[in-house]
């Protein structure tokens, strides 16, 4: 049996919990869902739909609103001693719980898995994905954090599995959800978009990131950015693509002045197909893009903002 | 109140990384080596805390063979008083490196440990997290904020959402993100003068901790390679192979 931690956000699951059920999926057997919240009875039931999935555990208490990986561990650990698995994303929500989990279980964490060989044995990026090892676990049961790229998201219909009440534990007292400030944005979610536009130092400031979200809001796609483009406070954290960011693999990305360091070819390189617009012919995110223009981007975002919007008039 | 640094001697940033041609590793011989650059922040944050009277004593500890020395003296020339060093050339996976800072801290008794969030060489993310569990302290992973105050720390954390605060109680552990802070480069003196700091040696077996590891390797591949490098002549152009070749809009 395998237990999937769900994230969520009592209203509605992330879209990365359907990617490390898949992972669960493939290494094999029984899968349960963990929906650990306040009021999240929402999210339990789409859990519930998830294709696949056998049983949904859900734990309420207040304390669990906003859960600190205190509060999720002490949850967590004796339920784990029934599973072989127990599955997160790796997110930061499942990169903060997980390896508290493994710890308080004495046993390794398997971190951002891509590829899963056996039960025991998996595949994971290591030098900011420069080389892959392939490791065995010998601990009884497996922590296992889930690069959500690299595994497509199981239908988040079609299940019909039964919701069970678990008791939540009280609270540790050790660490308080103080309060949040959240990006909201109309556009979609930077790990689950079908496009991404992402803008570096190249942009040289933060309003002339408009110039990208014009383009993104022709194509229905999300804004990213370089780790340059965060530090210079163009942008803020939650838009960064790279090692220590987050991990993009969509369909179509779309790289503005940026000029390729291998922490953010890291982030990106599993794209499906990569553009390249940056004005200097030498720099390395060519030699990973599809189609590479060299070029002024305060010239070619226009230019291609006012492409797109011919092309979609024409097509009407 | 002490604070305890964990630093790790990791390939250089800049390195472009090769697996080696019997695939049991990357090729570390004539490699730059450097300090993670996430414990650079961690150690910057303690100096930082230093000068603002909260810490009284910075400690950095590595662990591994003796070249590790070499990193603990960079913390001891950036501002750290003394180092710790645990030596052995066993592999050492994240809950080894946990049960040994565990016993490590039960010597020295810090208010806090700071750790980098993330040792860019294995890419693990693990280290602090089990720490703070062995300890059962608290925990606040990724901070971009730290504040102390009245035996609590207000950390300001970078989570994929944006921006998330948790109050935690000291003793704690605090793994560092990006914009924690800016590490200074080490002066000339400084430098110099951390050549005369206390490093104590340390092994596991002293620790009374057992570090085998839990994962075996079987094996280190390179990554499938990407057939990049094309060039295109215009924007309409370029439109037009996303629209009609690569059919991604």
């Amino acid at each position: 049996m395998l237990l999937v931690v769900a994230e969520h956000d009592n209203a509605a699951l992330k879209p990365a919990t359907l990617n490390a059920v898949a992972a669960a999926a493939q290494i094999g057997g029984a899968i349960h869902l963990l929906v650990a919240g306040s009021n999240a009875r929402p999210a339990a039931e789409q859990a519930a739909k998830i294709k696949g999935v056998a049983k949904v555990l859900i734990a309420e208490s207040a304390a669990l609103e906003h859960p600190v990986a205190e509060d999720l561990a002490a949850l967590i650990v004796p339920l784990a001693k029934s599973y072989s698995h127990v599955l997160a994303p790796a997110t930061t929500f499942g990169k903060n719980l997980m390896p508290r989990v493994a710890a308080l279980l004495d046993v390794a964490q398997i971190s951002d898995i891509s590829g899963v060989i056996s039960p025991d044995t998996f595949v994971r990026p290591i030098y900011a994905g420069n080389a892959l090892a392939t490791v065995q676990s010998a601990d009884p049961i497996k922590i296992i954090t889930v690069r959500g790229t690299a595994f497509s998201a199981v239908d988040a219909a079609g299940g019909n599995a039964p919701v069970e009440t678990i008791p939540a534990p009280a609270p540790s007292g050790l660490a308080r959800f103080a309060g949040a400030e959240l990006a909201r944005s109309e556009r979609p979610e930077l790990t689950s978009a079908r496009i991404i536009v992402s803008g570096g130092r190249g942009m040289q400031s933060g309003d002339n990131f408009k110039l990208l979200e014009s383009l993104a809001d022709k194509l229905g796609a999300a804004v990213g950015a370089s780790r340059a483009a965060v530090d210079a406070g163009f942008v803020p954290n939650d838009y960064q693509v790279g090692q220590t960011g987050k991990i993009v693999a969509p369909e179509l990305y779309i790289a503005v002045g940026i000029s390729g360091a291998i922490q953010h070819l890291a982030g990106m390189k599993d794209s499906k197909v990569i553009v390249a617009i940056n004005k200097d012919e030498e720099a390395p995110i060519f030699q990973v893009a599809d189609y590479g223009l060299v070029g002024d981007l305060f010239q070619i975002v226009p230019a291609l903002d006012a492409e797109l919007a011919k092309r979609k008039e024409g097509s009407r | 109140m002490k604070v305890l640094v964990a630093v790790k001697r990791v390939i250089d940033f800049n390195v472009k990384v090769r697996v080696k041609a019997d695939h049991t590793g990357v090729e570390t011989q004539n490699v730059k080596m450097s300090m993670n650059p996430f414990d650079e922040i961690a150690v910057e944050e303690a100096i930082r805390l230093k000068e603002a009277g909260a810490a009284t004593e910075i400690v950095a500890v590595s662990m591994g063979p003796p070249q590790c020395q070499e990193t603990i003296r960079t913390a001891l020339a950036m501002g750290a008083d003394r180092g710790i060093h645990v030596e052995t050339t066993a592999e050492l996976q994240p809950l080894a490196v946990a049960k040994l800072l565990r016993a490590i801290v039960a010597k020295e008794n810090p208010g806090l440990v700071i750790l980098g969030k993330q040792a860019i060489d294995d890419d693990c993310n693990q280290t602090g997290q089990m720490l703070a569990a062995l300890l059962g302290w608290p925990q606040a992973t990724f901070a971009s904020k730290l504040k102390l105050a009245d035996g609590k720390a207000l950390v300001t954390r970078e989570v994929d959402g944006g921006l998330e605060t948790i109050e935690i109680k000291l003793p704690a552990v605090v793994t560092t993100d990006l914009r924690l802070n800016e590490p200074r480069y080490a002066s000339l003196p400084n430098i110099m003068k951390a050549k005369k700091k206390p490093i104590d040696a340390l092994t596991p077996e002293a620790l009374g901790v057992d570090p085998a590891p839990r994962l075996k390797t079987l094996k280190v591949d390179e990554p499938p390679r990407r057939q990049g490098g094309r060039k295109v002549g215009s924007v309409a152009e370029l439109v037009d192979k996303l629209m009609n070749e690569a059919r991604v809009i």
